[in-house]
């Protein structure tokens, strides 16, 4: 098809922090003078900007793309904006591939940012407002009863326990003691999860990640500029996003069709065939900890209803044959909406080049994938990415 | 590149600093209030809700019936046809058991979890289902596939509204022999 | 769906009522929390400034939004501007009547390329011009909190301290 290559030639990210004393636009332009800084550009290079930044109701800042814009680096720019709840950190790099692989732009900064912890009495008072406002918001539901209703729904599906989905949690939370950004990192067992406060059966506190703030940065570059400035360009291969029903009650909660679609899309353009061979690392969304197990399936990593299993098995940790979010995850570093997707792709991007560090996964990874998911539980976003 | 080499943005901060003044801060209280017409579809079905009944929306092309209604179906995209009633019972297509506010205030020790629940309606297309709430059953009774029903307001104090429909209770009380059970499983529980 | 079941009667549609329950309190960050530190303890405005752009920020910045510069020197730049630009507003928030004008103007402060929009105090409608120099009215001291209402407005240029 008539593409450009894209690759991912710099990145930045912050430390993410349950409540940083920096202004969202601060956080901002540290993430993206550090993804520059990376690459040795500076901002006269760049030729636009994307903005990925979840519901202007967190940070309490209406009009939150332009509120950022000077810190993202994008005044006087081409500047675009883009918003998929949870799914916003994997949308924003495609959002970025469109304006390089078109042609538009041979050097596209995508900047990531979330502060949530403006919001009193706690973000879920703003998360109340996805629900329906008059058919669904009169029950006062909380955000975590539809991850409690799809959690349970998925167990009772496949006869999963809570013990089997415990072990992500704890896996994800050790692994971000090697992340620098983490902010929850630590050696736990699944007795700890187990016993963890129940905040709505079955889910309990330590299976959930954070609120947080922090921001993530990347740089894109056609392959003509990216040959240029290095010598481990990181190329997208494939994207892909799909969205399913808002009416998210009439659907089956036990397996997310969307991101299957998604996945099918940035397979078909980065032509993989077979998935759990030719992906070698892997990033899936984990808000809370079943939800790695839900995306692997939805990826086709793994059969419908097998994920645990694999979990059990040890095949997703670092040295595993199939290691999922290295970096820690949602569960470990932290999840500030936005700018957790991109620390997936980040922590992807460092994998493929051999530049993770303690983190790094044995094996010379060569294909690695990254995936979100957001809204009202019925957005998948993929990227699929090569060195 | 790697992470480890940069000294990376982002001060951390304890609630207590900003209670104490340690940073100084502004704060805000938006005052937006809304009125998010019913439209036609939702209009009737509170409508219905006051009545006492819950109604829904066909699309023959689809050969399915929707609910909540809607005026247009959004897989074949074109109107809907007819209105027709479902029943007030239902089941259960998955439930949590919660102990937090919306807030996520804690729930004091006196007040019961809250139970809500999936429930797919009588007479609406298999795996239809709406957001509700549960209650008359102990948490240990739910299972997913349970058969419930509606419990409504008094006809003078409804509104027409969803809450119209206090919750959904089991549609038949447990039988002697499964409360045997579950003591025996609860027994057997407390020893481990 | 038929045409007898499109909204032909505006005075039956429904509505659902509701409002969003959250509130929220914002960090100032690096470059404001010592720029409204110095105006509550010193009664002043910092400045950071960009050497490669020649460009001044008041407020603050932490960096120059148009090289991308970490700025982390600040300069006490006074209290005295210039009207940029200002309106009178005749109308509260809720659209009722003011029992007084009151203007409100874009400050340009002495010296920099940055500025403040505040109220203008002790300068009447008929007074008021663009180009006309000011300075800020500050709260005593005590009642300041560090905030952009521990400046009362701006007011006319006064002999003494810049
Ligand atoms: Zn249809
Ligand atoms: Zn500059």
């Amino acid at each position: 098809m008539g593409y450009r290559k894209v690759a991912i030639v710099g990145a930045g990210i912050t430390k993410f922090v349950r409540r940083a004393q920096e202004t969202a636009k601060e956080l901002a332009w540290q993430a993206t003078k550090m993804a520059l800084d990376s690459c040795e550009l500076t901002l006269d290079d760049v030729d636009c900007v994307t903005l990925g930044t979840a519901p202007d109701a967190f940070d309490g800042v209406h009009m939150k793309g332009e509120y950022l814009a000077d810190g993202a680096g994008a005044f006087r720019k081409p500047y675009m904006r883009h918003y998929v709840g949870g799914g916003t950190g994997i949308f924003s790099p495609i959002h970025g591939w469109f304006h390089v692989a078109s042609g538009m732009a041979d050097i596209c900064l995508v900047v990531t940012e979330e502060k949530m912890s403006s919001c009193y009495p706690h973000p879920q008072g703003a998360f109340i407002t996805i629900f329906d406002h008059t058919t669904e918001q009169p029950l006062k539901p909380t955000l975590i009863w539809i991850f409690a209703l799809e959690m349970n729904r998925y167990m009772s599906t496949y006869g999963i326990s809570k013990r089997d989905i415990a072990l992500v949690s704890v896996k994800n939370k050790k692994n971000a003691l090697d992340h620098p950004s983490a902010q929850l990192g630590g050696e736990i067992t699944v007795d700890d999860v187990l016993n963890s406060e129940v905040l709505a059966w079955p889910v309990n506190r330590l299976d959930v990640s954070p609120a947080s703030d922090g921001a993530a940065a990347i740089v894109l570059a056609s392959e003509r500029v990216a040959r240029r400035l290095t010598d481990k360009p990181v190329w997208i291969d494939g994207v892909g996003f799909s969205l399913d029903t808002a009416y998210w009650a009439t659907r089956d909660l036990c397996y997310p069709t969307y991101v299957e679609n998604a996945a099918r899309m940035a397979y078909d353009m980065a032509g993989i065939t077979e998935p759990h061979k030719e992906i070698h690392v892997a990033e899936p969304y984990d808000p809370f900890d079943y939800k790695e197990l839900h995306h692997m399936e939805g990826l086709m990593l793994c059969p419908k209803g097998e994920a645990a299993r694999m979990t059990a098995d040890g095949v997703t940790q670092r040295d595993g044959n199939l290691p999922t979010c290295p970096s820690g995850g949602a569960l470990g570093v932290g999840n500030p909406i936005a700018a957790t997707g991109l620390m997936k792709i980040i922590e992807i991007f460092l994998q493929l080049r051999g530049d993770a560090g303690k983190r790094q996964v044995p094996g010379k990874p060569r294909c690695g994938l990254a995936q979100a998911w957001g809204d009202l539980m019925q957005v998948g976003t993929v990227v699929v990415m090569r060195i | 590149m790697k992470l480890e080499d940069y000294e990376l943005g982002g001060t951390p901060l304890r609630s207590s600093d900003i209670k104490k003044g340690n940073v100084l801060t502004t704060s805000w209280e938006p005052n937006l209030a809304y009125a998010w017409d019913d439209g036609v579809a939702i209009g009737r079905y509170l409508a219905e809700l006051k009545n006492g009944r819950i109604i829904g929306r066909t699309c023959y092309k689809c050969n399915r019936i929707m609910i909540p209604p809607r005026m247009f179906c959004e897989l074949c995209f074109r109107p809907s046809d007819e209105w027709v009633y479902c029943k007030d019972t239902g089941i259960v297509n998955t439930f949590s058991i919660c102990h937090i506010n919306w807030d996520a205030s804690r729930r004091g020790p006196n007040e019961p979890p809250l139970i809500p629940a999936v429930i797919e309606i009588d007479g609406a297309s298999k795996g239809m289902g709406i957001l509700h709430m549960l209650s008359e059953v102990d948490p240990d009774d739910i299972k997913v596939g349970l058969k419930v029903k509606a419990v409504w307001k008094n006809p003078g104090e409804r509104t027409g509204s969803i809450t119209d429909i206090l919750y959904f209770k089991p549609l038949r009380a447990p039988t002697k022999r499964a409360k045997a059970t579950k003591k025996r499983a609860k027994a057997t529980r407390k020893r481990k | 769906m038929a045409i007898t079941e499109k909204i032909t009667n505006t005075m039956k549609p429904t509505f659902w009522e509701g409002h969003i329950p959250v509130n929220y309190v914002y960090t100032y960050g690096h470059a404001g929390e010592k720029f409204f530190r110095a105006i509550k303890d010193k009664g002043t405005f910092l400045a950071t400034y960009c050497s490669a752009c020649d460009i001044s920020y008041v407020p603050p910045k932490i960096y120059c939004d148009r090289c991308f510069t970490k700025l982390d020197r600040y300069i006490d730049v006074g209290t005295r501007g210039f009207i940029e630009t200002f309106t009178v507003s005749f109308m509260n928030m809720d659209g009722s009547r003011k029992e007084r004008p009151r203007i409100l103007a874009m400050i340009r402060i002495v010296g920099t390329d940055g500025g403040l929009i505040h109220y203008i105090e002790g300068i009447g409608p008929d007074e008021i011009a663009l180009g006309m120099p000011v300075q800020a009215v500050f709260k005593p001291k005590g009642k300041r909190t560090g905030a952009i209402d521990d400046i009362i407005g701006f007011g006319p240029v006064t002999r003494g301290r810049k």
